[in-house]
């Protein structure tokens, strides 16, 4: 049975003649232990999808159905537990002024569970940073650093889900490769499901398993890995995108 | 051997490695200290809200003469090494009355704060939290008072409630915080949309929390920032009071009121005047350049 | 392909300093290259210094920033002694540079055409009639379908792509031989970034202009430019031609290449870099 099931999805901004109609339209469903990718560019709306399974955004309307159970706008403590979210940007997703500790036992606060630093302690390593990193503060983090923080926020509830949006967008190549890397583990070992937008077609070939590519609200074609490798798919946008995914084209050969 | 023990200690703080939460704390308050000396003006500003807290702790064992106690074959002394300001009409020394004054006017200031701080930053926050209807009445409301000037208001207020120190800190009071709940809402509108913010409701997080461990914070900075370069105003419209007879009674020592009834000396007795003037000048002179100095070392570390 | 006459810009042993709580920090050191009528990539990740070295060749690294090379020379302009005076009237005309974020780098409250047209008006001194016209054929030469229209248009209205060619026209309208792009598509959709850069590419080579390509994406500058320079925590530490990248022998670079996701070269797990103190050392 799928883990997630989305069936007419539809988000709408604004009024009058501000309406924007975001999300057309949407369905797809995500099987337990799979990576689904939606890639698109600015304004397609994939954010947007990703943010109504979370539960950030509010104003939509259709049906999402989340390990088993059907959800609305408004989520109680236990269903939101069940999917997490991880930025895009480091440096905007956690606190300022909070210790690294301060931003993981608040979770645990809210939901009230027990043996708060053990699991803080637990989390951290398992995304690669030493304990003692409780007592710093973001700032005194590098970007890499700081995306870690964030999966161990998204982690430390235990959900099954982790809804990550653009994760490696704003890192570095290196540190985005360990990022790429620390995923795959964390998925391996704890069996998540994950749903992973990104505009980056090398990043969503590597990572998932199949792939919804999006063009002004709607999806035009959902791709296995396997045709993104070999370049058989279908639509001619997500031709156009797996070729700008290889750098610029020049339009002639250079002159000398 | 002072200077090793004093750089180790620098050393340590300046570290950022930290291994517990009150080093981190330390940490925060170094730095800031710091950047304090580092910009002369905000010192200097900086030691003269010092030295009116320190004039006003020591008061008893700073004045000579007792503030209060009339004699009037003394009267309009001028300055000598026996009355270091001079006397007032009712023969009491001025310098004692001065220091005395600080009291009053520290008092005046800090309770203000302490009042229209945590009102007007509930009222922002609620605001900019909530917005629909609860943005627009809080907002509108504080558009009325704000549409006063604000020592119009206060001596409205002042007049409705009665003289008394206690009754002007509340008229004062009342026309400092919608600059500070607007500021408030104006933050937590900024940070209400910030990732982190969305990551604590993702994760259950309710209004209060949201609103006092993650805004609170936040919006301190310029709060706190906004409320010093007020402070000035807020002596001056204390001393207005006082002017008008409102406010600090007699014989209570309070400068606006001290400099009121000087006036009529003003020709022969300069004095009376012209130095709680000049100490009400410097001390809000001494705020606002504190307040520019704490606007330039907070702000730019502002996430 | 870069000719053979002498280099727009010649840059020896350039070094920036930062002064910091704990000493001075050393954010560009000993750089070395030459930028002929070709284009030139700077690789580097975050902290690498080639957005430090982008500004310091304009004279533009910040107030506490002290730059300090052997020679640093554009053109007959030793830009090391040259006063600020002299340098204001380069910038903007003989050298330009581009930025990431149109959105940033445009002022918000007048429109596109004026601020076109004030290059031309401060340094070339026309009058706005003929400025104006300057500009709409800019605007035209690069693809932008109504000239008259935009040029009234405020940036906050135009798109992400129209405000990047914006910038193009703003900074190539009075000439310049070397132009300084730092990261100019970075925050472009990837259709919108194949077109910007054909008329930059278009633009390049038809007025002979040298080009700094400053970036963090490897195959965008493996694809766009002719050579490719790549800089690790302020040192150059390698060059080599675009096309050659693929087998460059630099540990660091072999490092980023491997930690690319690919494409063309699926892996399970991607190599992370393992740094080596001795490369941050000449």
């Amino acid at each position: 049975m799928s883990i997630i099931s989305v069936n007419d999805l539809a988000v709408s901004f604004g009024s009058g003649s501000d309406f924007k109609q975001v999300v057309k339209n949407v369905a797809f469903d995500v099987e337990p232990g799979e990576t689904f990718g939606l890639v698109g560019e600015s304004g397609c709306g994939k954010s947007t999808v990703l943010g109504a399974l979370a539960g950030r955004i509010k104003g939509w309307s259709g049906s999402v159905s989340i390990d088993g159970e059907g959800v609305g706008p408004k989520r109680s403590r236990s269903q939101l537990a069940k999917q997490q979210m991880v930025f895009q940007d480091p440096f905007g997703s956690l606190h300022p002024r909070h210790t690294i500790g301060r931003t993981l036992l608040e979770p645990l606060e809210i939901h009230g569970l027990d043996q708060r630093q053990e699991r803080v302690e637990r989390v951290l390593r398992d995304v690669g940073l030493p304990p003692a990193f409780r007592h710093r503060f973001p700032h005194q983090l590098s970007g890499g650093q700081r995306q870690r923080v964030a999966i161990a926020r998204a982690l430390i509830l235990n959900p099954r889900i982790l809804l990550l949006d653009e994760p490696t967008s704003a890192l570095d190549v290196s540190i985005q490769a360990e990022i790429l890397n620390l995923l795959k583990d964390l998925r391996e070992r704890d069996k998540l499901t994950y749903v992973l937008v990104s505009h980056d077609m090398a990043v969503i070939a590597h990572l998932c398993n199949r792939v919804a590519v999006m063009l002004d609200g709607q999806f035009v074609e959902v791709a296995s890995r396997e045709q993104l490798l070999q370049g058989s798919v279908q639509h001619p946008y997500t031709r156009t995108l797996l070729d700008g995914s290889r750098g610029y084209v020049p339009r002639r050969k250079s002159a000398s | 051997m002072a200077t090793r023990y004093f750089n180790d200690l620098h050393k340590w703080l300046i570290n950022e490695e930290f291994s517990s939460m009150p080093q981190a704390r330390l940490h925060k308050a170094y730095v800031l200290w710091l950047n304090l000396i580092a910009n002369p003006l905000a010192f200097a500003g900086f030691l003269v809200v010092l030295a009116l807290a320190l004039v006003a702790t020591f008061a008893p064992l700073l004045a000579n003469h007792d503030p209060i106690l009339q004699d009037l074959t003394m009267a309009l002394k001028p300055p000598s090494p026996i009355n270091w300001f001079g006397t007032d009409e009712f023969g009491r020394d001025v310098y004692s009355r001065l220091v005395y004054g600080a009291r009053t006017t520290l008092y005046i200031s800090v309770l203000v704060t302490v009042i229209v701080a945590p009102i007007g930053f509930a009222i922002g926050a609620t605001a900019g939290y909530l917005g629909g209807w609860v943005d627009v009445v809080l907002m509108r409301i504080t558009d009325i008072f704000l549409s006063f000037p604000s020592l119009v208001l206060a001596l409205a207020f002042s007049a409705a409630l009665g003289p008394g120190i206690e009754n002007a800190v509340i008229a004062i009071a009342l026309t400092v915080w919608p600059p500070i709940a607007r500021l408030a809402r104006a933050e937590t509108l900024t940070f209400r949309a910030a990732d982190f913010v969305v990551a604590a409701e993702l994760q259950g997080a309710g209004m209060g929390r949201i609103v006092f461990r993650h805004i609170v914070p936040l919006c301190a900075p310029s709060i706190i920032i906004r409320l010093t370069l007020n402070m000035s105003s807020v002596i001056l419209t204390a001393a207005g009071l006082g002017f008008l007879g409102l406010g600090a009674q007699p014989p209570m020592p309070e400068w606006g009121a001290m400099a009121a009834s000087g006036r009529q000396y003003l020709l022969d007795a300069w004095w009376l005047t012209t130095v709680p003037g000049i100490a009400i000048l410097l001390v809000s002179l001494a705020f606002n350049l504190l307040g520019d100095g704490l606007r330039d070392i907070m702000d730019p570390r502002n996430a | 392909m870069p000719e053979q006459s002498k280099p727009i810009l010649s840059v020896k042993n350039m070094s920036v300093q930062f002064p910091t709580l704990s000493g001075v920090v050393n954010a560009v050191k000993n750089v070395s290259f030459d930028v002929g009528r070709e284009k030139v990539g700077i690789i580097g990740e975050s902290g690498s210094g080639k957005s430090t070295t982008g500004r310091a060749i304009m004279r533009l690294q910040p107030a506490t920033a002290h730059v300090i090379a052997d020679e640093m020379r554009f053109e007959d302009v030793d830009l090391l002694t040259t006063s600020e005076a002299e340098m204001r009237a380069i910038r903007g005309r003989r050298i330009s540079m581009i930025l990431q974020d149109p959105k940033y780098s445009l002022n918000p409250v007048m429109t596109v055409g004026e601020q076109i047209a004030e290059t031309v008006i401060l340094h070339e001194r026309l009058g706005r009639k003929a400025a104006r016209e300057r500009t709409l054929a800019m605007l035209a030469r690069v693809n932008i379908r109504d000239p008259q229209r935009v040029f009234n248009l405020y940036p906050h209205e135009v798109s992400g792509g129209m405000g990047q060619r914006i910038m193009i026209s703003m900074m190539l309208i009075s000439s310049p031989s070397l132009i300084i792009a730092d990261e100019p598509t970075s925050a472009l959709d990837v259709t919108v970034r194949q077109q910007v850069l054909s008329i930059l590419d278009d633009l390049i080579r038809e007025r002979n202009i040298g080009l700094i390509f400053i970036s963090h994406d490897l195959n965008l500058v493996k694809s766009f430019c002719d050579r490719v320079i790549i800089m690790y925590a302020g040192r150059i530490v390698e060059t080599i031609e675009a096309s050659k990248l693929d087998e460059a022998t630099h540990p660091y670079t072999r490092g980023l290449l491997e930690a690319l996701p690919s494409l063309d070269h699926p892996r399970d797990r991607l190599e992370t870099l393992k740094r080596q103190a001795s490369w941050a050392e000449a």
